[in-house]
């Protein structure tokens, strides 16, 4: 059993065709087939949150879905999302909050709070650290991350 | 680690999905959400031969009141079930075990009929199926069956769906009347439950005339504590001894014991989970 598949998505917002092997998920198909290295492979079994990705405009583990799965989604990760502007201000409240070390959960922490923001989430540190839940860092201890979401959201935390 | 080689179909006729189930003897498996699957493959825990995804038949996805009762399809996903006005107006109790299921991005593709099929014992929706007398919808090419959820879970990961079968979709009387209560104990949120208990109560007056109450992460699968029930059924709200009486009746419970938590230790959360679950939403 090959098991090759043909599959047609927009990451990004450009159109990809391409021949996948069916085992392949869709972080090592974004990774390794189209050079979007900006998504992370950490646990690779749905725990870690570092391959968060927006598919069809909500959060999913890159790590838990076959290449062939994204057949006819919209694929957006953390390179679509700078370059559109998106998280242009959870990438500056980051810097200015120091919600990031070395960096590897990252992307899939963008991801995470964009979609609690963009949900209408509010500033209440319980709720975005629940929605953050899936998305494990091992540098900040949390705090400076909630911040910053805090920060972009505005008003008055509690 | 990555899933080792396996065929994959995406039918778009149930027809060809039970053909495919049926064709592959054993070897074929349904992928729903893959939220669990996905990492077993990964570790290599399971290894289909063909994976037939589900994602293409629509008419396994929807939420829809069928008068007495309200029909969830097998492929529908944790978070829409968490927008459903439906499900929050008359399965209260699945409405409030929704959001301690894993985490959002899990949610965003995870689907009720893929968590009843694994019938991990962690599980919240088989204890919240037990509590309120669910039923399970099952299909092959020889025709369509409903199992009570009280007959389907069998033990860890086992189940009584045939390997040819699909979950279809999944049947909850409506909770009219019912008071219910959850609670779950796990080390941070969104992990697998150290202990947790589900119950739907029915009260006259200030007299329990019915407790069903259903544990899970205590056991080789999810399951109703009968001698809790009997020691709740007829005792008046706020007699605290018959909730002791209740909890005392947990050492029935074969409790298993693991690296996360010894049998004791969980038979102790189990009894802090029913005491808690009570109070949230019966006495």
């Amino acid at each position: 059993m090959t098991g090759m598949a043909r599959l047609t998505c927009r990451v990004n917002g450009e159109e990809v065709r391409a021949e996948v092997p069916v085992r392949r998920n869709l972080l090592d198909f974004l990774r390794n087939d189209l050079g979007l290295t900006g998504s992370h492979a950490g646990c690779e079994h749905g725990v870690c949150g570092a391959c968060t990705i927006l598919v069809d405009g909500v959060t999913v583990r890159g790590c838990l879905m076959l290449a062939v799965q994204a057949e006819g989604a919209e694929v957006v990760t953390v390179e679509g999302l700078a370059e559109s502007g998106r998280s242009a201000a959870l990438a500056a409240a980051f810097t200015a909050r120091n919600a990031l070390q070395c960096g590897f959960c990252t992307p899939g922490m963008i991801a995470s709070a964009l979609e609690y923001i963009d949900g209408g989430g509010g500033p209440d540190r319980a709720a975005i650290r629940a929605h953050l839940s899936g998305n494990y860092c091992r540098c900040t201890g949390y705090q400076a991350v909630v911040d910053a979401v805090c920060d972009v959201i505005g008003g008055a935390a509690k | 680690m990555k899933a080792a080689e396996f065929g994959y179909l995406r039918p778009g006729r149930m027809e060809e999905a039970l053909q495919a189930l049926a064709a592959g003897e054993g070897a074929a498996m349904p992928l729903a959400g893959g939220q669990s699957l996905m990492p077993m493959m990964n570790f290599r825990v399971a290894m289909p031969e063909t994976l037939v995804d589900l994602a293409a038949l629509a008419e396994l996805r929807g939420i829809h009141d069928a008068g007495e009762r309200v029909v969830i399809g097998a492929m529908t996903r944790w978070s829409e079930l968490m927008a459903s006005g439906l499900i929050a107006a008359e399965v209260p109790l699945l409405a409030r075990a929704l959001p301690e299921i894993a985490h959002p991005a899990i949610r965003n593709r995870g689907t009720i009929g893929g968590s009843v099929a694994l019938a991990d014992p962690a599980a919240e929706v088989p204890a919240v199926l037990l509590a309120l007398a669910g039923v399970v919808v099952l299909r092959s090419l020889a025709g369509e069956r409903r199992v009570a959820a009280g007959d389907f879970f069998l033990g860890h990961y086992e189940t009584a769906r045939a390997a040819d079968e699909l979950i279809v979709a999944l049947e909850v009387p409506k909770a009219r009347g019912l008071r219910h209560g959850f609670h779950e104990i796990g080390r941070r949120h969104g992990d697998f439950a150290l202990a947790g208990a589900a119950l739907a109560v029915a009260v006259e007056g200030a007299r329990v005339m019915e407790a069903r109450i259903a544990l899970f992460g205590v056991a080789d699968r999810a399951l109703r504590a009968t001698g809790a029930e009997a020691a709740l059924r007829g005792a008046v709200l706020g007699d605290g001894t018959a909730l002791d009486r209740a909890v005392a009746a947990l050492a029935e419970i074969d409790f298993a014991g693991d690296i996360h938590a010894s049998a004791p230790m969980r038979r102790h959360l189990a009894g802090v989970a029913l005491r808690r679950a009570w109070a949230e939403g019966v006495a």
